[in-house]
C-alpha cells in the first residue's frame, strides 16, 4: 500500500546552479578527471609539442622573411622571401603593374559589398543584394576588364595569381546556385518535360569530371563554334565550371527540397498562393537553411577545384606558386611554396565554414 | 442588390457526382452534396473513408476525375487561375496545423495578405492582429511557431486562415492531434467562429462540437456519404447499421 503524501506549500522557482567552473575546473572535468586520463593529457601534450615545435621552429623563429632574392634565405629555416618577393605575381599574375590599382579598387569594393551582405547589422540589406547584383559586376568588369569610356583593355590571359581564383570562386558560386535551385525545383516538376530536362542535364554535368569539362570547353568548344565567333578562353572556362557545380549544387538543395514536409506546400497552396510564390516564399528559405551545409561543401570544394584551370593554361594562384619552382633563381623552394598556398586556401575555406555556421545558428527558430 | 439575393440562395459549396481514384482504388464515390452559406457541417466517419479526401478536393488539393465542384458560384475547372480564385475563398485548417516554422506567428497570418491580396504591409499586420486578437493568441504575435504549445499553433492556423477572409472554412480534424487539455481551446474558437455565421465543413470526431454547432452530420464510409442528419437525429437515432456500429465504436467505450 502506498502512503498518501500531499504538498503542503508549492515550491517557489530557485536560480539554476553556475555552471561557470573557471579554467582549473574546466581542466579538471576535461583533461584531468582521472589518473589514466591524465596519463593520456599528458602524453599527447608532449606529442604535440614534439610535432608543433620543429614546425614553428622552422616557419618562425628560423626563418627568414624578407629580401629580394635567395641570398636573403641564410637562417636554415624556411624561406618565406620565396613568396614575399613574388608578392605581386601571387596576387595579380601577369596583370600589368601600373594598371593594378584597379584590381585593388575591385578588391576593396568586393570587400565592402561583402561586408554589407554578411553582417546582419548592417541596414539595407536590399539595396545591398541589388548593389551586389547590378553595379558592382560592371564596375568589376570595367575596372578588371576595362575596353569601354577609353579605359585601357587588359585581356583576360593577363589575368593571375589570386585575383583570377576570387574571380572564377566568386563567379561559379554567384551563377551556380541559383542555377542549381531552378534544376532542383524542375527535377521535382509535375511536368514531365521539365523534370526530364533537369534530370538528364544533372546526371550529365555529374558524370563528368570537372578536368574533362576544362579541356572540352577550351579545346574543344573552339572547333565546333563558327569561326569569327571567338569566346574568351576565362568565358568558356567559367560557362563549364558553373554549369558543373550547379549540378552538384541542384542535388544538395534537392535534398532540403525533400525534407520540407508536404504539408508545408499545401498550407501555402490553400492560402491561395501560387507556385513561385509557395516556392519562394514558403519552401526554399526553409530546404535552404537546411542545407547550408551541404552549399557550403559544395561552394568550399568549388573553390578548391578552381586550380584545375591551370590545365588549360589559366594561371591562378596555386599555378603562380608553382610557376616558381621551375625558376632556377628559387629551385628548392616546393615546400613555402605549398605550405603557404595551403594556409591561404585554409583561410578562404574555413572562413565560409565558420560563417555559415554562424549564419545557421543565426536562423534557428526553435522546432 | 438583386444578386445578393441570388447569391444567398445558391449554396456556397456544391459537388455534383463527384468521384475520385487513387489508381485502381476508388476513394469518392458519387458525392452529392450541398452547403448553404452559414451551415456548419461536421463529417465523420472510419479511418480511410475518405473524409480528408473529399474537403480538399474542395479547395484542389487533391484532383478529382469525375464530378463538379462549385465554391461559391466559381466552378472548378483545371484552369490554375481559377483554381487559384477558388482558394481565395476557401480558408483551410490542417490536423498538424502545418504553421510556417520559419516565420514568426504575425508573419504567417500576413503572408497571402501581402502576397495574394497585394495588401500593404501594415494594413495586413493591423488585420491579422485582430485576428490573432479574436483566437486570443496577440500576445505570442512575434514568436516563432516553434515556441507554442500545440493548442496555441493551432489558434494561430485559424487567424492565418481567417486573415483572407474566406466564405468557408475547411477543418481536417483539427483537434486530434492535440493533447486533451488543449482541445477546448481550439473548440472554443471554432465554436465562436460558427456562432458568428461562418460557413464550415469540418471533419472531427468531437461528438459534443458537432452537437453544439452542426446543422448537418455527414457520415461517410467506404467513399460515399451514408448518413446525412442533423446532429441529435444522426446520434440518438441512427439509421444505417454502418452508422450504427461506427458510433458505438467511439461512444460506447
Ligand atoms: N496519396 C494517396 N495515394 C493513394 N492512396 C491514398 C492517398 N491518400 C489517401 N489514400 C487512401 O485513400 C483513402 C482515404 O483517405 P483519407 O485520408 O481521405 O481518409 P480519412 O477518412 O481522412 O481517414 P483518417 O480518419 O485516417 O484521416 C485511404 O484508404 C488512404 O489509404
Ligand atoms: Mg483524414
Amino acid at each position: 500500500m502506498a502512503a498518501t503524501q500531499v504538498r503542503s506549500e508549492m515550491l517557489a522557482p530557485r536560480k539554476a546552479p553556475d555552471r561557470r567552473t573557471g579554467l582549473v575546473g574546466w581542466l579538471r572535468a576535461n583533461l584531468f578527471s582521472s589518473p589514466l586520463n591524465s596519463l593520456v593529457t599528458l602524453a599527447l601534450a608532449a606529442l604535440l609539442v614534439r610535432l608543433i615545435w620543429p614546425f614553428l621552429e622552422w616557419a618562425l623563429f628560423n626563418a627568414n622573411f624578407l629580401g629580394e632574392s635567395r641570398e636573403a634565405c641564410s637562417s636554415g629555416g624556411a624561406c618565406w622571401v620565396y613568396i614575399s618577393a613574388r608578392f605581386e605575381t601571387i596576387i595579380y599574375g601577369f596583370y600589368p603593374p601600373e594598371l593594378r590599382w584597379r584590381v585593388n579598387i575591385v578588391f576593396v569594393l568586393l570587400a565592402l559589398v561583402i561586408a554589407w551582405l554578411a553582417i546582419p547589422r548592417m541596414p539595407f540589406k536590399k539595396w545591398g543584394a541589388l548593389c551586389a547584383l547590378i553595379p558592382f559586376p560592371i564596375a568589376a568588369f570595367l575596372l578588371l576588364h576595362g575596353g569601354y569610356f577609353g579605359i585601357t583593355t587588359v585581356p583576360t590571359r593577363d589575368w593571375g595569381g589570386l585575383m583570377l581564383t576570387i574571380t572564377i570562386a566568386l563567379l561559379a558560386m554567384v551563377g551556380s546556385l541559383p542555377l542549381g535551385i531552378m534544376l532542383a525545383l524542375g527535377r521535382r516538376s509535375t511536368m514531365p518535360f521539365v523534370r526530364g530536362v533537369c534530370v538528364l542535364f544533372i546526371e550529365f554535368w555529374r558524370g563528368v569530371p570537372l578536368i574533362t569539362v576544362l579541356f572540352m570547353a577550351s579545346v574543344m568548344l573552339p572547333l565546333f563554334t563558327p569561326s569569327g565567333f571567338d569566346l574568351d578562353k576565362l568565358l568558356r572556362a567559367l560557362i563549364g565550371i558553373m554549369l558543373f557545380w550547379s549540378a552538384y549544387m541542384a542535388e544538395a538543395v534537392r535534398s532540403g527540397l525533400q525534407a520540407i514536409p508536404s504539408g508545408q506546400s499545401e498550407a501555402a497552396s490553400a492560402l491561395g498562393l501560387g507556385y513561385w510564390h509557395r516556392m519562394i516564399l514558403v519552401v526554399l528559405p526553409q530546404a535552404l537553411k537546411l542545407v547550408i551545409p551541404g552549399i557550403v561543401n559544395t561552394f568550399i570544394v568549388l573553390f578548391m577545384d578552381t586550380s584545375l584551370v591551370l590545365i588549360i593554361g589559366l594561371f591562378d594562384f596555386l599555378a603562380v606558386i608553382r610557376s616558381g619552382l621551375n625558376d632556377p633563381e628559387w629551385l628548392g623552394y616546393a615546400i613555402e611554396g605549398y605550405v603557404f598556398a595551403a594556409l591561404v586556401y585554409w583561410i578562404f575555406c574555413s572562413s565560409m565554414s565558420r560563417y555559415s555556421q554562424y549564419i545557421e545558428r543565426r536562423l534557428h527558430t526553435g522546432h | 442588390m438583386s444578386e445578393a439575393s441570388a447569391q444567398s440562395e445558391q449554396p456556397m459549396v456544391s459537388m455534383k457526382r463527384l468521384n475520385k481514384w487513387y489508381g485502381d482504388f476508388h476513394v469518392l464515390r458519387d458525392i452529392d452534396l450541398e452547403v448553404a452559406k452559414g451551415e456548419r457541417i461536421v463529417v465523420c466517419g472510419p479511418s480511410g473513408s475518405g473524409k480528408s479526401t473529399l474537403i480538399r478536393c474542395i479547395n484542389h488539393l487533391e484532383e478529382h476525375q469525375q464530378g463538379e465542384i462549385t465554391v461559391n458560384g466559381i466552378t472548378m475547372t483545371q484552369d490554375i487561375k481559377r483554381i487559384e480564385q477558388i482558394r481565395r475563398n476557401v480558408g483551410m485548417v490542417f490536423q498538424h496545423f502545418n504553421l510556417f516554422p520559419h516565420l514568426t506567428v504575425l508573419e504567417n497570418c500576413c503572408l497571402s495578405q501581402v502576397w495574394v491580396q497585394k495588401k500593404p504591409r501594415r494594413d495586413a499586420e493591423k488585420s491579422a492582429m485582430e485576428y490573432l486578437e479574436r483566437v486570443r493568441i496577440a500576445n505570442q504575435a512575434h514568436k516563432y511557431p516553434g515556441q507554442l504549445s500545440g493548442g496555441q499553433q493551432q489558434r494561430v492556423a485559424i487567424a492565418r486562415a481567417l486573415c483572407m477572409r474566406p466564405e468557408v472554412m475547411l477543418f481536417d480534424e483539427p483537434t486530434s492531434a492535440l493533447d486533451p487539455e488543449m482541445i477546448k481551446e481550439v473548440l472554443d474558437v471554432m465554436i465562436e467562429l460558427a456562432q458568428e455565421g461562418m460557413t464550415m465543413l469540418c471533419v472531427t470526431h468531437e461528438m459534443g462540437f458537432a452537437r453544439t454547432v452542426a446543422d448537418r452530420v455527414i457520415f461517410m464510409d467506404e467513399g460515399q456519404i451514408v448518413e446525412e442528419a442533423p446532429p441529435e437525429t444522426l446520434f440518438n437515432d441512427p439509421q444505417s447499421p454502418r452508422t450504427q456500429e461506427f458510433l458505438s465504436q467511439i461512444l460506447g467505450h
